[in-house]
C-alpha cells in the first residue's frame, strides 16, 4: 500500500513538472511557432482562402530569387543588390567588432591600468542605452563627418555606429575568454620554445576562438537585422538593406497585396539567423557557461 | 647538461622585493631543492632561470654562457608549473610533442620521443585524451613528460607534487628522484615541504623573504643549521628554542634561563659566553626523559603526550617553557608527572639572539 502510494505521488510530481514546463516554456512559444508555420505554408501556396488559409503548392512566391519581380515599390525589383547591401553592413559590423573587441578584451583582461574596474562598469552601462536616443546626435555627427547621403559611405557610417554599439558587450564576452587563460599557460609555451607571436597563434588564439566565433555571429546577426539606423539615415533607395526593403513592401500591401511574395522574402531574410542558431548552439551556450575547459 | 649559476640576482616587482641578492651554483646533473615558506620568492627565482622574468639586478649563467638576456625559447629548459599549465585544447600527445614541433624535429622522431617518454612515465594509454579528462596525478606526469621530451639542459619543477594526495606524493617522490638520476639532468626543484626537499635533493637552498638562508646538503642543514630560520624550518617536529645566556662557573659553562640550567661542551660554552644573550636549540630527538632523580639534567613536568605509533611526542614544561621530546612509544608517562630531561651535549645548538646566526667553533 505505501509503496503504491509513493509511486502515485512520484507520478503526480512528474506530471506537475511537465505541466509547469508546458505552461512556462511551451505555451508562450506557440503563437510564435504558429506564425512561422503560417509564413512557411503561405510562402509555398498559390492562393489564400479568407486571407488566412493557404492552399495549392507553388514555388512562384520564391521567384524573386531568380527573376525580377514587379512591385509597386519598384517595377523590376531584383533582391540581390539589397542582399549585397545587407551583407556589406553585417559583415562589416562583424569584422569591426571582432577586430576591436578582441584587442579590447585582451587589454581588459591582461593589462593592469588605472580605472580598469570603472571602465568595465561603464562599458556595461553603455550597453544598456537604447540606440534610439542616439539618433539625433548620430545624425549630426554623421553629417559633420560627411558620412551622410553619400551612397556607400553612409552605409559605412552606419556600420561604424552599429559596431560601436556592439563592441562594449563583445569586449566583455571576449574578456571572459581571456580571463580563463592563466599566465602559466603563456609562460609554459614560451619555455617550450614559442616566440610571443607563436604563443598567440598556437595557444591564445585557439582558446579564445570560440569567443571570437560567437561574437562575430552575434554582431553579424545584429548588423543583418539592423533596421532603425538604415531607415533613418539612408535616403538613397538603392542602398536599402533587406529589413528596410521589406518594410516598404509591407507599406505597399494595401494597393497591391502580394502576401506570398512577402512571406517568402521574409523567410529568406530570416535564413541566416536560423542557420546560425541551429549550427552553433553549442558555441553560443559556452558564452554563458563560460570557460576554456578542454 | 649544464651548470646553473646565479650571481647576485635580485627581482623587484615595483616596491616588493621578491628575491634579494641570490647566489646559487648548481652543479652539472645535480638535484637542488629551493625550499622556503609561501611567498619567499621560489617561483620568482625559477621563472628568472627559465627566462620569463628578467632579474632586476645580477646575472644568470648556464655553464659559462651569460643567459640573462636570452629569451626562454633559446635556453632549452624544461619546466613543470605549479598548475601544470597543460594546453587544454591539445591532446596529451600533442602537449608532449609541442616543444619538439617548435624545434622542427622530424615527425617520425617526434613520435618516437613522445612514445618513449610516455612509456617512461606510464601514460601511454592517455595519449589521445585531453588534459581536462585526466586526474591530478596523470596531469602531473604529462606535464613532466612535456618537460622531458625536449631533452632539456635544465629541468625546473615548481611544486609538482603539491596537488597530489599524500600516498601518490610519497610514491612520486621516489619515482622523480630515480628518474632524475637516470637522466642525469640538472634539476631545480621548488617546494615548501621540507620532507620533500630532504628526501629528494642532493643539496637544498633554503630561502626566506627573498633571501638565501643556507645552501647545503640535507644532513648539513639538519645537523648544522646556519641560523634560527633554517633550524626552525627543517625537521618535524621542529627544533626547541630557549632564550637565555651562557655563564661560566669554575671553568664549566652553563646555559641558563630562569630555572633552566644546562651544561654545555667547553668550546661551545666559551663562544656562547662571549655573546651573552643567546638562543639554545635542541631537536626533539636529542632530549632524553628520565623518571628517576640523581642523573643530573633538568626537572620538568609532563604537559601533553601525542602518540604517533612508533614514537610519541612528549610535551614537557620546564619553568614555563614547553619543549617537545621525541621518545619511543614504550615510555609511559602521565600528564602532570614530574620527570627529568637530559640534553645530549654534542647535539646542542646555540644561536646569536640578535642576528639569529649559529655560533660555531672550529
Ligand atoms: N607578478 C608579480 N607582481 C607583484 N608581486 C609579485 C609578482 N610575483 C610575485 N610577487 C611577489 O613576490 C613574492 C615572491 O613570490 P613567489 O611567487 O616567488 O613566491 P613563492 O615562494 O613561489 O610562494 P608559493 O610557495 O606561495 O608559491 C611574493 O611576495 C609575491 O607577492
Ligand atoms: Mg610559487
Amino acid at each position: 500500500m505505501p509503496a503504491k502510494n509513493r509511486r502515485t505521488r512520484a507520478l503526480l510530481r512528474k506530471t506537475a513538472k511537465i505541466i509547469v514546463i508546458i505552461v512556462v516554456a511551451v505555451i508562450p512559444a506557440i503563437p510564435i511557432w504558429i506564425m512561422y508555420a503560417w509564413l512557411i505554408a503561405q510562402s509555398f501556396s498559390a492562393r489564400v482562402i479568407q486571407g488566412i488559409l493557404p492552399s495549392g503548392f507553388t514555388l512562384s512566391n520564391w521567384r524573386f530569387l531568380w527573376t525580377r519581380v514587379s512591385t509597386v515599390y519598384e517595377a523590376g525589383l531584383s533582391i540581390w543588390p539589397y542582399v549585397a547591401n545587407t551583407l556589406y553592413l553585417a559583415l562589416g559590423v562583424a569584422g569591426l567588432v571582432v577586430l576591436v573587441s578582441s584587442m579590447a578584451g585582451y587589454a581588459l583582461s591582461r593589462m593592469e591600468f588605472k580605472g580598469r574596474m570603472k571602465m568595465m562598469e561603464f562599458i556595461i552601462a553603455l550597453h544598456a542605452f537604447p540606440s534610439v536616443i542616439l539618433l539625433i546626435a548620430l545624425f549630426i555627427l554623421l553629417n559633420k563627418m560627411g558620412l551622410y547621403g553619400r551612397g556607400y559611405v553612409t552605409l559605412t557610417g552606419i556600420m561604424i555606429v552599429k559596431a560601436g554599439l556592439e563592441i562594449p558587450m563583445a569586449s566583455w564576452i571576449i574578456k571572459g575568454f581571456f580571463d580563463n587563460i592563466p599566465w602559466d599557460l603563456e609562460w609554459a609555451a614560451l619555455v617550450d620554445g614559442c616566440s610571443r607571436w607563436k604563443v598567440w597563434r598556437y595557444i591564445i588564439l585557439p582558446l579564445v576562438l570560440p569567443g571570437i566565433g560567437a561574437v562575430s555571429i552575434f554582431s553579424f546577426l545584429s548588423g543583418w537585422s539592423e533596421f532603425l539606423l538604415v531607415y533613418t539615415y539612408v535616403s538613397n533607395e538603392k542602398l536599402y538593406t533587406l529589413p528596410v526593403l521589406i518594410y516598404y513592401l509591407i507599406s505597399d500591401l494595401e494597393s497591391m497585396p502580394q502576401w506570398g511574395l512577402l512571406t517568402a522574402m521574409g523567410l529568406f531574410y530570416t535564413l541566416p539567423v536560423l542557420i546560425f542558431f541551429s549550427t552553433s548552439q553549442k558555441l553560443l551556450l559556452r558564452i554563458y557557461v563560460g570557460g576554456v575547459k578542454g | 647538461m649544464v651548470r646553473v649559476r646565479l650571481e647576485n640576482v635580485s627581482k623587484y616587482f615595483g616596491r616588493v622585493a621578491a628575491v634579494i641578492d641570490l647566489n646559487i651554483h648548481v652543479r652539472d646533473g645535480e638535484f637542488v631543492a629551493l625550499l622556503g615558506p609561501s611567498g619567499c620568492g621560489k617561483t620568482t627565482t625559477l621563472l628568472m632561470i627559465a627566462g620569463i622574468y628578467k632579474p632586476s639586478r645580477g646575472r644568470i649563467f648556464f655553464d659559462d654562457e651569460d643567459v640573462t638576456d636570452l629569451p626562454p625559447k633559446d635556453r632549452n629548459v624544461g619546466m613543470v608549473f605549479q598548475s601544470y599549465a597543460l594546453y587544454p585544447h591539445m591532446t596529451v600527445y600533442d602537449n608532449i610533442a609541442f616543444p619538439l614541433k617548435l624545434k622542427k624535429t622530424p615527425k617520425s622522431e617526434i613520435d618516437r620521443k613522445v612514445r618513449e617518454v610516455a612509456r617512461l612515465l606510464q601514460i601511454e594509454e592517455l595519449l589521445d585524451r585531453k588534459p581536462g579528462q585526466l586526474s591530478g596525478g596523470q596531469q602531473q606526469r604529462v606535464a613532466l613528460g612535456r618537460a622531458l621530451a625536449k631533452e632539456p639542459d635544465v629541468l625546473l619543477l615548481d611544486e609538482p607534487l603539491s596537488n597530489l594526495d599524500a600516498k601518490l606524493r610519497v610514491y612520486m617522490r621516489a619515482e622523480l628522484k630515480k628518474l632524475q638520476k637516470e637522466l642525469g639532468v640538472t634539476t631545480i626543484y621548488v617546494t615548501h615541504d621540507q620532507v620533500e626537499a630532504m628526501t629528494m635533493a642532493d643539496r637544498i637552498a633554503v630561502m626566506n623573504k627573498g633571501r638565501l638562508q643556507q645552501f647545503d646538503a640535507p644532513e648539513v642543514l639538519y645537523n648544522r643549521p646556519a641560523n634560527l630560520f633554517v633550524a626552525g624550518f627543517i625537521g618535524s617536529p621542529p627544533m626547541n628554542f630557549v632564550e637565555g645566556s651562557v655563564v661560566e662557573r669554575n671553568g664549566e659553562y652553563f646555559f641558563e634561563a630562569g630555572g633552566f640550567k644546562v651544561r654545555l661542551p667547553a668550546e661551545l660554552g666559551r663562544i656562547g659566553a662571549e655573546r651573552g644573550e643567546v638562543v639554545l636549540g635542541v631537536r626533539p630527538e636529542d632530549l632524553e626523559i628520565y623518571r628517576r632523580d640523581g642523573l643530573g639534567g633538568v626537572e620538568a613536568s609532563i604537559y601533553v603526550v601525542e602518540p604517533l605509533g612508533r614514537d610519541s611526542i612528549i610535551n614537557v614544561k620546564v619553568d614555563g617553557t614547553v619543549l617537545k621530546i621525541l621518545a619511543p612509544a614504550e615510555i609511559r608517562v602521565e600528564p602532570g608527572q614530574t620527570v627529568r630531561i637530559r640534553f645530549k651535549p654534542s647535539r646542542i645548538h646555540l644561536f646569536d639572539k640578535k642576528t639569529g646566526r649559529r655560533l660555531t667553533y672550529s
